[in-house]
Formats: structure tokens, sequence, C-alpha cells
């Protein structure tokens, strides 16, 4: 499954997208850590491709149940974080409506 | 188009809607439309993942997806003051996602010859990190939430009792890795995991835990990523480590926010309760005031600067606090909201807060800012924050929190306090704030006392 040069690439891969995510996450602004704490959450339900994969196989009922469960904790996220996040953003307004 | 193509070619689409939606994420006018390509890019994976021709039943993923979708609409919906507690759950599951994903590769490739030493030390990884993530995360929910005491808990011993669990964890991970069986020990592994997570949020404090939340989201995000190695998907490793310094990033701002290490918020039970520094100010006097006084004021001053801090949210005063800005602002008064990094209970917990009860969010302040317009302030309004504002900060190097920057409200013209009674706030420190010449006291709960004010400037006119 993981060839040496396989495994060197993945963590030429890491070793990458690490530093492109500090250089982009170190431009945003404080009044936004909330939401990007929210959205990071959202993102790394990505976990859920490793989830769907588990489940679906249906390699054994083990694997079958912890599957599911991940599915679920991870789609929970999912559509709990972009909702939250999109929700949150909708209330920054640069001039509010003067009552 | 041949499938072995086409998925590869989705996940690559969605690695980038992810970093694109990150980036968009910097700032408030593109923000928006982050989090709409961070969702194309999600419906991307999702999408190309089910059309992988080794997935052989779909019955469980939709039972999942629905179950999903009816616990994470309502969790959505939460109202903000309550966004520090929902995170921490949400950091929850994704690392039991995580971790529970580990244990099924886990059984399903051990004894197998897919199972390398690469592989079983990813998994180790993936496993230990979400499964301590899962637990601390929780831990975390419950002080939050105040289903547990949220003071640091502290006993004699406790690091060493800490670390050793910690260590026999990843004992047992390296034993793994290297002899590739003793596969009886993985549950044990699980299980020590899970009880670090537990023993290691017990002596945090509330005042530290915006960092440690901060912690958590980058350990969730590199579970992700190990998941990444095991299964060999390059799409994980890239959101998983996007996650990860994210969370990084953000704890290292908290730290610095509170001039502290990492070592120290994470063992270092910030926040006990201290008796010895506290008897020799106990003397002084300090000067309360009423609502017409401060209202008065207020109305008299050019540039007002309101400070709020977690007693702003946990009064839900933030509504009250808009009133005021409205008030004021009508009678020509400047108000402006400086907001310390570490104000609250998260990262950026004031602000959402704030741009909740709709006010502008060019009106909110950095530390840095803020204190170049002190000298300029008539009147530091303090609703709710105690640490973030001590001037011990500056020159007591006795003090706990010395060295760490404050805003300097100690420099406007007069101060005003609004605080529920004269107790040490969560870090049990004492203020000396409250005893300058300059400094009025508006004992009582935030969100009447802002209302008694916003009255007092109603009639007033």
């Amino acid at each position: 499954m993981h060839t040496a040069g396989n495994v060197e690439t993945l963590l030429w891969i890491f070793l990458l997208a690490t530093f492109i995510g500090f250089e982009v996450i170190r431009r945003v602004s404080p009044l936004l850590h909330t939401p990007l704490m929210s959205l990071t959450n959202a993102i790394s339900a990505i976990a859920v491709v490793g989830a769907i994969v588990v489940t679906g196989r249906q390699q054994s009922t083990l694997s079958t149940v912890l599957g599911t469960i991940a599915v679920t904790a991870s789609s929970i996220n999912i559509v709990g974080g972009y909702l939250i996040t999109y929700r949150m953003l909708k209330m920054f307004k640069k001039r509010g409506p003067q009552s | 188009m041949n499938l072995e193509y086409f998925i590869p070619i989705t996940y690559m689409a969605a690695a980038a809607s992810f970093i694109l939606a990150l980036k968009w994420l910097s700032a408030v006018p593109t923000a928006r439309r982050g989090v709409i390509v961070g969702i194309l890019g999600m419906l991307l994976a999702v999408g190309g993942t089910l059309l992988r021709l080794d997935i052989v039943s779909y019955q469980w993923i939709l039972i999942a997806f629905a179950i999903g979708a009816i616990v994470g609409v309502p969790m959505a919906m939460m109202p903000m003051t309550a966004v520090p507690q929902r995170t921490a759950l949400s950091h929850a599951f994704g690392a039991l996602a995580a971790a529970l994903v580990g244990t099924a590769e886990f059984y399903n490739l051990s004894g197998t010859p897919e199972m390398s030493k690469f592989t079983m030390g990813a998994i180790a990884l993936e496993v230990v990190l979400g499964f301590l993530t899962f637990t601390a995360s929780l831990m975390a929910f419950g002080k939050l939430q105040e289903l547990l005491p949220t003071r640091p808990i502290t006993y004699k011993g406790q690091n060493i009792f800490n670390l050793s669990i910690l260590a026999l964890a990843i004992t047992i991970a390296v034993v793994l890795t290297t002899t590739l069986s003793y596969t009886w020990a993985f549950p044990i592994m699980c299980l020590l995991s899970l009880t670090f997570g537990v023993f290691l949020i017990i002596p945090i404090g509330g005042a530290d835990m915006p960092t440690v939340i901060s912690l958590l989201n980058s350990y969730a995000g590199l579970s992700a990523s190990a998941m990444g190695f095991v299964l060999n998907n390059k799409l994980l490793i890239v959101a998983g480590a996007l996650d990860g310094s994210s969370g990084l990033i953000l704890s290292i701002i908290m730290c610095k926010a509170m001039n502290r290490s990492f070592t120290n918020v994470l063992f270092g039970a910030f926040g006990q309760v201290q008796t010895s520094t506290q008897t020799a100010v106990e003397k002084r006097s300090v000067r309360s005031s009423s609502a017409e006084e401060a209202a008065a004021m207020l109305e008299s001053a050019h540039q007002v600067l309101i400070v709020p801090g977690y007693g702003m949210a946990v009064a839900q005063a933030q509504h009250k606090v808009r009133e005021l800005f409205d008030v004021l602002t009508k009678k020509g008064v400047e108000v402006k909201f400086p907001i310390h990094a570490v104000a609250g209970r998260m990262p950026g917990h004031m602000n959402v807060l704030l741009a909740e009860a709709n006010i502008p969010y060019d009106r909110l302040l950095e530390m840095d800012e803020a204190n170049s317009e002190m000298a300029q302030t008539d009147v530091a309004l303090i609703i709710g924050a105690n640490d973030v504002v001590n001037p011990a900060a500056r020159h007591d190097k006795g003090s706990p929190i010395f060295g760490m920057p404050i805003i300097d409200v100690d420099k406007a013209r007069t101060v005003m306090v609004c605080k529920r009674s004269m107790n040490p706030g969560f870090a049990g420190i004492e203020n000396e704030l409250f005893y300058n010449d300059n400094t009025l006291m508006l004992f009582g709960d935030a969100k009447a006392m802002v209302g008694k004010i916003v009255n007092e400037l109603k009639s007033g006119k």
C-alpha cells in the first residue's frame, strides 16, 4: 500500500499544506477568529471521506458500526459548521441600521 | 471520463476550494464567499468519494448523513453566547470521527500484508490524538457549559500523573508500530488516550479556554491529516494540515496575548484562588457610583471606549450595550469597542457577540489601536472584563499576569467598571484599577446596569 516514494510524496504534501495554512491563516483578521475556527472545524470534517470508505466497504461489522458513527459525527460538523459560520458572518455589518 | 482520473480531480478541486475558503475568510467583505466555496469543496469531496468502486453499500452512509443533518442544524442555531461550548463539542465530534476510522482501519488491516510500519505509525498517531482530543473537548464543553466546576482543579503530582498516562500510551504506540504485533494492547492505548484527555483539562481554568480550544482545534486537524497518511488520501492530508496550522496559529496568538507559554497554559493551572497577595490591598476603598452619575459623565464625553469581557456574555448584556451605543452616538459621542484577544472564552468571542447585537464591526478596535487612543478618551467603560485591564500586568512583577499586554484603560480620563461585586475575576487576581482615584465602580448586573444608564440618557434629553 505504501511504498517509500509514496510515503515521501505524502510527507511533502503535508509539509507544503502546513505552510500554505500558516500563510493564509496569518492574514485572517482577529475580528473573524471565531468564524475561522468554526470554518476550519467544518473543513476538518473532511474525515467524512475516510469514514464513508470504511462504512461502505462493509469489511466487518465492527468497521461498519465504527464507520457509521464516524460518518454521523462528521456530517454533524459539516452541516453545523458551515451553517453557523454563515450565520455569524451575516451578522458582521459595517454600519448597523440606525434606529 | 475514467473514474480513476475523475475522483482525484474532484479531490484536487476540493483541496483548492478549502484553501480559497480560508483565504477569503481573511476579511469581512469576502468572508461569506469563503463559506460558499468551502461548502462547494465539501460537496465535491463527498460526491467524489461516493463514486468509489470499493463502496458496496450506501445504506448506513445515507442513514448517518440524515442523522448528521438532523443534529447539525439545531447545533448551528444555538445562541451566539453558546458558541464556545458549541465549538468544543464540534471538536469532540471531529476527533471522534478520526479516532473511530483509525480504529476500524486497525482491525481491518491488522495481520494483512497491507499493514506496514508506516501505516501502523500513522494509525497510532491518528487514534491517540483523536481519542485524547475527543475526551478533552468534551471536558472543555462541560466546563464552558458549567456542568463541571470551571475553576482549575489541581492536586499533588498532577503533572507527573498526567504525563505518565500519555507516556504509557505513546510507549504502546511505539511498540505496536515497531513490532506490528501485540495487537491486544491497541484497546489499552485507546483507553489511555481517552483518560489522558480527561485529566488534561481538569487543571484548566476558564481564562485559558481560548488557548485550549485552539489547541484542540489543531489536534483534531492533525488527527484527520494522520488519517490521510493511513488511507493514502492527499485531500485528507491537505485539509487536516490546514486545520492543524489554523489551530496552532490561534493558540500562539492567544498565548502571546497572555504573555505565557504553551507549557504554562497546559500545566500551570492558571487561575487558582490566591490568598497571599489579596490581604494587602483589601483595606483600600473604592468609589461606588450610580447610573445617574455615569449617564451624566458619558453624555458630556467626546470619546467613550467600551471594553467588553466574559461578564458581558454571562449577563447577556450585548443588546443593552448596543442600545447604549445608539443613544450615545445620537448625542454625538464617539463610541468604540477595544477588544482584547483573550477576552471571552474563545478567540474572537466578543467580536461575534457585538456583531450579533448589530454593532458595526468598524467600531471594534484591536488592543494596540485602542491604546493609542486612550489619552484622548474621556470615559473607558468596562463591562465584565477584569484581567485584561489590570494595570498590575505592566508593573507588578509579583502578579501572575505580569507582562501580559493589556488595554490601558487607566490612562483614560475616567474609568467606569461595571461589575457584580468586588470578587476578583476568573484568574482570582486582585485588580488595583478598582482603587484608582479616577475609577468609578458601578455595582450590579451588567445588563441591568447598562439598561439603567440607557434609561437615564433617554429621559435626560
